[in-house]
């Protein structure tokens, strides 16, 4: 392959077709070396455009129509921006969608995550049966989320269900109907997700925590800082990059909320999430493939923001 | 209901026959925009196979093999269908038939894609709305040929439930189960009640077991559809069959003060149902009809598997039911009920339905014999034969009643959800709105009301 003994430099218009330097050293690539690399960003790159570039590019498409999932789509099928409007001004479930999915992620970052944080800092440190502890926090934590729903909707149900009969609250005077009443059932279920969320965190952190300098705290010890004013003052600051995991796990993790409010009634009843209203209109029976691709498209754009935010700040460190 | 768009492309219709050859194999613009709706390869495959010729030469044949999609995925009725194709397979020469079992729920919400894809070449499915529907958007094909020879073991009702919009047939109706309210006879008997026949002593019935410490009426409605039985019955009793049919299909307005008038008279009874409804499921409903906590529950006729699975026999054989009180309505003489009918169909874009029709029609032709439906019904219960020649003589007391209590009737619906739009009667739409009725049944009615036809109207053209 190699033609010219040339000595290369990078910036040389001839870079690429060299082999060796005189030194015998690699430093620019070969035409091979190309192909190689070619491949190496080319596959994930096909991937890319064919798993997420084009479902997302038909989506805002499809967004765009009526389609209703039978035949092909054609020119009639388009109807502006019907689809958005409707969604926006008639449709009486997108807003309490919206509203679920912003409670969804003030729970979780304001009760949920700071559980699981405060565990983790409770759990990083020599207490007796420690492996014990952060077994029962991480056990939710396998349990994939539809297990986790079935879980709670047993211990949920009415008349049926551990929490009620233990709190003799089945009677018909007093029965808490902790799935079915709408005012209480969006809460019911972020307990169940938290029961996971907390373990989830709590290891992350735990593992962030076991990384920071032990000599730091030792010298804020030294300074005379009580265990707070550490956390708080060193700790934290020093684990900001394991905070913006978390922030945007915690943000990830309430907009893709879907499968405990699925399992237990399809996501009706005051438990509608903008994900949900997705599915049912398009991959149920019910089949309104456009109107469910145009809610996708605003969920895409909601989301966008805590992903622009994340890559923005580690590009920005790097 | 006309077609908006050819569902597949150009196509060309050999002289003197029926036979068309579709023209477009390759991939179109459609095509692929196609497949970026769905997102499944299955839908790819189907594109590229391009659609299938249908033949309409001898009816029935034996031997050879064919395929059955079957949404009868619980362990019961999954047995009874096993039992009915081992009987075919020996009647009809050892045709082979591979049966597609996929999970009821997900059966459901793919039917659209299933269809289109590579579906199999029978397919279990319910009449109605939702049968006619694919019978217009060409994903079943007709079967006016094995009808013709079956058609005598059939009542008229049955006959009309299985046409399609253009006149021509698109399913062997099987079975069926009524809609009635269901009751315990020790338990009436003990505080020696009266079957109520009309709508006021059917309240005062529902306030004397209130005093007697039960629950008068069970309700569930977690799973969102139950809700819908309650809805259709009222709608038919005070409104009348066809305002309810056209109100299904869009061409009565959900507006009209007639649905107002159901949500006022529904709100008398529900101060009986069981607390907590909308967080029970019709199992656990059941259950308290069962343990005796509760007095009534209007359900379907499946809600005897409830009984069955308590494992006492003296349970199943205390169930019984009565038909709706009358309402004093002119319509009351029509005796409506939901009477859901459970059918086989022909998928016409299975790949093997050209070479496999005379087996799949064969197959149906089966299924539509009086001792086949028994021989279903006597691994799966839940539901009652379609067959005149069928042998009625084996069923027991409950069944035979529900039996007469269909044919009493004037007018069969098949619940709403099969007589209207998926679309408008899944969780987000009608489940929904009659989850946000009955948790506040006094409200004025009319702004949901609104909500409902908004959402009506802003539908894509079916």
């Amino acid at each position: 392959m190699a033609t010219s003994i040339t000595p290369a430099r990078e910036d040389s218009p001839e870079a690429g077709e060299l082999v060796a330097t005189t030194k015998g050293r690699y430093n620019v690539l070969t035409r091979y070396d190309r192909r190689v690399l070619m491949l190496m960003v080319g596959i994930p790159l096909l991937l890319d455009i064919v798993f997420i570039w084009w479902p997302t590019l038909s989506s805002i498409l499809l967004s765009f129509t009526n389609y209703n999932g039978v035949g092909e789509v054609g020119w009639n099928n388009f109807i502006g921006l019907k689809n958005y409007q409707f969604m926006f001004s008639g449709y009486t479930l997108f807003w309490p969608a919206f509203l679920h999915n912003v409670i969804w992620l003030a729970w979780l970052a304001f009760i949920a995550t700071p559980l699981g944080i405060l565990f983790a800092v409770l759990l990083d440190r020599d207490i007796r049966g420690v492996g014990f502890y952060q077994s029962v926090f991480f056990l939710p934590v396998v349990l994939s989320l539809v297990i986790v729903g079935f879980i709670w909707e047993l211990q949920f149900s009415p008349t049926e269900g551990f929490i009620n009969n233990v709190l003799q609250r089945t009677s018909s005077t007093n029965i808490i109907d902790w799935l079915g009443n709408p005012r209480i059932n969006l809460y019911a279920i972020l307990i169940a997700a938290t029961w996971r969320h907390v373990g989830y965190i709590m290891v992350i952190y735990l593992a962030g925590l076991k990384s920071v300098d032990p000599t730091l705290r030792e010298a804020a010890k030294v300074d005379g800082a009580n265990e707070i004013q550490i956390f708080f003052r060193v700790v934290f600051p020093v684990m900001a990059p394991i905070n913006i995991v978390v922030v945007v796990i915690t943000s990830i993790e309430a907009l893709r909320a879907f499968d405990i409010a699925f399992i237990i009634n399809q996501g009706k009843n005051g438990l509608e999430l903008l994900s949900i209203l997705i599915t049912n209109n398009s991959i149920s029976e019910a089949s309104l493939v456009g109107f469910g691709s145009a809610i996708a498209v605003i969920l895409l754009l909601i989301s966008l923001v805590p992903i622009v935010i994340f890559l923005s700040r580690v590009m920005r460190t790097r | 209901m006309t077609r908006s768009r050819d569902p597949r492309g150009e196509k060309i219709v050999l002289p003197g026959t029926t036979i068309e050859l579709p023209l477009d194999l390759d991939l179109t613009r459609r095509d692929v925009l196609k497949i970026a709706g769905y997102g499944s390869l299955a839908a790819f495959l189907a594109a590229c196979g391009g659609g299938t010729a249908t033949t309409t030469t001898s009816v029935t044949a034996k031997g050879g093999s064919m395929s059955l999609g079957s949404y009868l995925s619980d362990a019961v009725p999954k047995k009874g269908l096993q039992d009915v194709v081992d009987a075919f397979t020996k009647a009809n020469g050892g045709t082979k038939v591979k049966v597609n079992t996929v999970d009821h729920g997900t059966y459901q919400n793919q039917i659209n894609s299933y269809l289109q894809g590579t579906p199999e070449d029978v397919f279990t499915w319910f009449s109605g709305h939702r049968m006619r529907f694919f019978a217009d958007k060409g994903l079943a094909a007709p079967i006016d040929d094995v009808w013709n020879e079956v058609k005598g073991n059939f009542t008229e009702g049955f006959a009309n439930s299985v046409k399609g919009n253009d006149g021509h047939v698109y399913a062997i109706p099987t079975s069926y189960y009524p809609w009635a309210i269901f009751y315990r006879k020790d338990v009436f008997q003990q505080h020696s009640y009266n079957i109520p026949t009309n709508w006021d002593d059917f309240k005062k019935l529902a306030e004397q077991m209130k005093k007697d410490g039960l629950t008068p009426i069970a309700f569930a409605d977690k799973d969102g559809w139950p809700a819908m039985g309650t809805f259709d019955i009222l709608n038919l009793r005070m409104n009348g069959y066809d305002f309810h049919t056209e109100l299904c299909v869009g061409k009565q307005k959900w507006t009209d003060s007639r649905v107002a008038n159901v949500f006022k008279k529904w709100s008398e009874i529900t101060p009986y149902y069981s607390p907590a409804f909308a967080g029970l499921t019709w199992q656990e409903a059941a259950k308290q009809l069962l343990q005796k906590k509760a007095g009534m529950y209007l359900l379907g006729l499946f809600v005897s598997e409830q009984f069955v699975a308590s494992g006492n026999p003296d349970d199943l054989a205390q169930l019984d039911f009565f038909p709706f009180p009358d309402l004093g309505t002119n319509y009351d003489s029509e005796k409506a009920l939901d009477a859901p009918i459970d059918v086989f169909m022909m998928a016409k874009k299975s790949p093997t339905l050209s070479a496999d029709s005379g087996q799949a029609k064969a197959f149906l032709e089966f299924m539509s014999k009086g001792s086949t439906q028994i021989t279903f019904w006597k691994a799966s219960p839940g539901a009652i034969p379609t067959a005149k020649d069928a042998d009625q003589s084996q069923y027991p007391a409950l069944t035979k009643k529900a039996a007469q209590i269909v044919s009493g009737a004037k007018r069969i619906t098949q619940f709403f959800d099969r007589d209207s739009r998926p679309d408008f009667s899944g969780p987000n739409s009608m489940q929904g709105f009659l989850l946000s009725y009955l948790a506040n049944p006094k409200q004025d009615t009319s702004s949901l009301q609104g909500k409902m036809q908004s959402f009506w109207d802003s539908l894509p053209p079916e």
